[in-house]
């Protein structure tokens, strides 16, 4: 029997594992444990939390404060901190608990973290990952369900990652932990609770390298993080027309495994992109724009492009249920690149 | 306590019983799994929006939080819209588009709600910019927790509204936790008022839990910042009754501390006051609390059998005029 894990499981496991083995791992972030300084003077307060997930639950207690580091509010003071920790011989990794809150923090990612190396001519490495969560579908309204991933990958030195099955969640923070450069690692909420089998060893899932969720021959869709499991559903209720659907997940958008993307779309001519995030500068275009460029002649339609509208996450379950992608979305659009016919 | 005559009172006592039967009913729904989204209760800290907001005049402006219904409440916000809100009803104050971090009226002067911590500070300061540059008379107030002042939002608005003479009267609902993390841990400065000082901000610490000492305290900085034009920061030390958000189990609480602030409750200590001083009789207090918690049920009631938003709505607002056809595929 493989063991099965959920996601939020699989990246506590990840960052138990990798802390025991390399002590210049520290965790910073707000309420990553919680109870900080009350839990002196009052013991149960300690790990409150673990974050507003649970994600980091159980560390405290293993690694203590000295490690794993409860931060005030105040991004710019902890991210920036997590670069000078890095550059000096740590292995930081930060939670933004929200991605909506990068805001309070980007210049430290955007001009610092993402450029020191570069402007520099490679004689210095920021070895930092940043846990951020992204996603709607919790009724958070506009300022705590955005999934943002177009704003990192469009910034040369930062990698990207976003994993949707707890395996990749695992292997990619291992692999995020481990590699010399700055790591964003997205983590959505929806898919905390999701289950699949991983294993008990540590394994790292390399970044920028894409996975094929299902293989298929008739056409290819894409899905972004959540999007994935969109697809897949969609997929399934496409089976049953007779349409036989390949579904990529990307896993890491920058780098981004074009290779992977454009040998599925020579195979099935036809391309689906599924992203939950706003339709403009987004991976779904920056994925249409490669599959178009590079393999316009084995298209055999035109690209379709399936994403939230050009507009806030509401709150409105009603409104955030319109918002999200659905698989009959999905399946609409593999109905308009199946009817082309060339 | 401050002195403080009949009808005053009654409407004071009023007001933080709609907050109070409000979040109580807020706080049961959300136990019950009724309330779907995050909310944030203001039980506990009733005396701050009590104290401070009745005092303001129609036009000011004012910026909120996550935790805004108490303010929303004492600024007028009927209690219909603001559970229509929660429910994403379609008569919520915003159509259902915020949800409960984000109750504000813009008819009334709230700019907004910030989901962000900080996230308002700047923003009160560039309304009183506003309001200096125009000659206007009117003040911006924003709330904010002690969580807030170790962001660089605090100290950079704190700067504007210093150097650029803006009257905003920062307040700060002290509530001893910045979410888990305990005040006198993170807040080096000692208090709110000490981080106010280094940017000529006369600044005062008041008990937040004492509606008439808040009010007293408002009154008076109100007054200065109307004369001076000078921006001004209140800490009013209160307590949050309920969790940093629905569903925390705070478990980072110690029982001697909530009981301590739960034997100070601002409902409490004010009606104490009020019923001992003669000023409203006890069954006075009890038929306004009844009529507290009869509007909200009735507005809850109302909020239940409203309609939903219409899902154009989705891609209306998002610029000025008409909606933005922006879905594709």
């Amino acid at each position: 029997m493989t063991r099965e894990l959920t996601i939020k499981d699989a990246i506590n496991e990840a960052l138990h594992q990798e802390m025991a083995a390399d002590d210049r791992i520290v965790l910073f972030g707000e309420d990553i444990a919680g109870g900080a300084g009350r839990d002196v003077s009052y013991p149960p307060a300690a790990d409150a939390w673990g974050g507003p997930f649970g994600v980091t639950k159980g560390l405290l207690g293993r690694f203590g404060r000295e490690r794993v580091i409860d931060t005030p509010i105040a991004e710019t003071g902890f991210v920036g901190a997590s670069i000078g920790a890095a550059v000096a011989g740590l292995r930081p990794v930060a939670e933004i608990m929200y991605v909506d809150f990068i805001g309070t923090s980007f210049d430290q990612l955007l001009n610092h973290a993402a450029k020191l190396r570069y402007v520099y001519g490679g004689k210095i490495s920021v070895p930092l990952v940043i846990r951020t969560v992204t996603g709607a579908g919790f009724r958070a309204a506009a300022e705590h369900s955005q999934t943002l991933y177009s704003l990192y990958t469009h910034i040369p030195g930062l990698k990207v990652v976003a994993p949707s099955t707890p395996y990749d969640a695992k292997g990619l923070l291992i692999a995020a932990i481990r590699d010399p450069d700055p790591v964003i690692f997205m983590e959505h909420k929806r898919l905390y609770m999701q289950r699949g089998p991983v294993p008990e060893e540590p394994y790292e899932v390399p970044l920028g390298r894409a996975r094929i969720a299902r293989p298929g021959t008739d056409v290819t869709i894409v899905g972004v993080q959540k999007m994935v499991h969109t697809a897949l559903a969609a997929a399934e209720r496409l089976q049953a027309e007779g349409i036989d659907a390949e579904v990529i997940d990307p896993r890491s958008y920058s780098p981004l495994d074009t290779e992977a993307i454009l040998s599925s779309v020579r195979r099935t001519g036809r391309l689906v992109v599924v992203d939950e995030s706003h339709p403009r500068c987004s991976l779904a275009t920056d994925i249409a724009a490669l599959a178009a460029s590079e393999a316009f002649f084995e298209l055999k339609a035109p690209i379709r492009q399936v994403t939230a509208p050009h507009a806030p996450v509401p709150f409105s379950p009603v409104l955030e249920d319109a918002y999200i992608p659905s698989p009959d979305r999905v399946c609409d659009a593999v109905h308009d690149v199946m009817a082309e016919r060339r | 306590m401050p002195a403080i005559d009949h009808a005053e009172a009654t409407r004071l006592w009023r007001l933080m019983c709609r907050i109070r039967r409000f979040e109580d009913r807020v706080h049961a729904d959300a136990e019950a799994d009724r309330l779907e989204g995050y909310v944030h209760t203001y039980a506990g800290q009733e005396a701050v929006a009590a104290g401070v907001i009745p005092l303001l005049r129609a036009n000011d402006w004012l910026t909120s939080t996550y935790r805004n219904h108490g303010h929303a409440i004492a600024r007028g916000v009927p209690l219909d819209a603001i559970a229509g809100e929660l429910l994403g009803k379609a008569t919520g104050v915003s159509g259902g588009k915020g949800g409960s971090m984000h109750v504000a009226d813009q008819a009334l002067g709230m700019i907004g709600a910030m989901g962000i911590v900080a996230g308002g500070l700047p923003i009160a300061a560039g309304a009183a910019f506003a309001a200096r540059y125009r000659s206007e008379d009117r003040v911006a107030v924003a709330f904010f927790g002690d969580g807030a002042v170790h962001q660089g939002a605090f100290h950079e608005a704190l700067t504007f509204a210093s150097l650029f003479t803006c009257p905003v009267l920062f307040v700060c609902e002290n509530n001893l936790y910045a979410e888990t993390t305990a005040v006198d841990y993170h807040l080096l400065a000692g208090s709110v008022v000490a981080m106010a000082e280094p940017y000529r901000i006369a600044a005062r610490r008041v008990d937040g839990m004492d509606v008439l000492v808040v009010r007293a305290a408002a009154a008076e900085t109100l007054e200065e910042m109307r004369r001076d034009g000078r921006p001004r920061l209140i800490e009013a030390m209160t307590y949050r009754f309920n969790g940093q958000y629905e569903g925390d189990t705070q478990t980072y609480k110690p029982p001697e501390e909530v009981a301590r602030y739960r034997a100070r409750d601002p409902l409490g200590l004010f009606r104490a006051h009020l019923s001992s001083g003669g000023i409203v009789d006890e069954r006075t207090l009890d038929a306004i609390d009844d009529e507290a918690a009869g509007e909200v049920a009735s507005a809850f009631v109302a909020a239940d059998a409203a309609p939903w938003p219409v899902a154009a709505a989705v891609t209306a607002d998002v610029y000025t005029g008409d909606p933005v056809e922006a879905e594709r595929s």
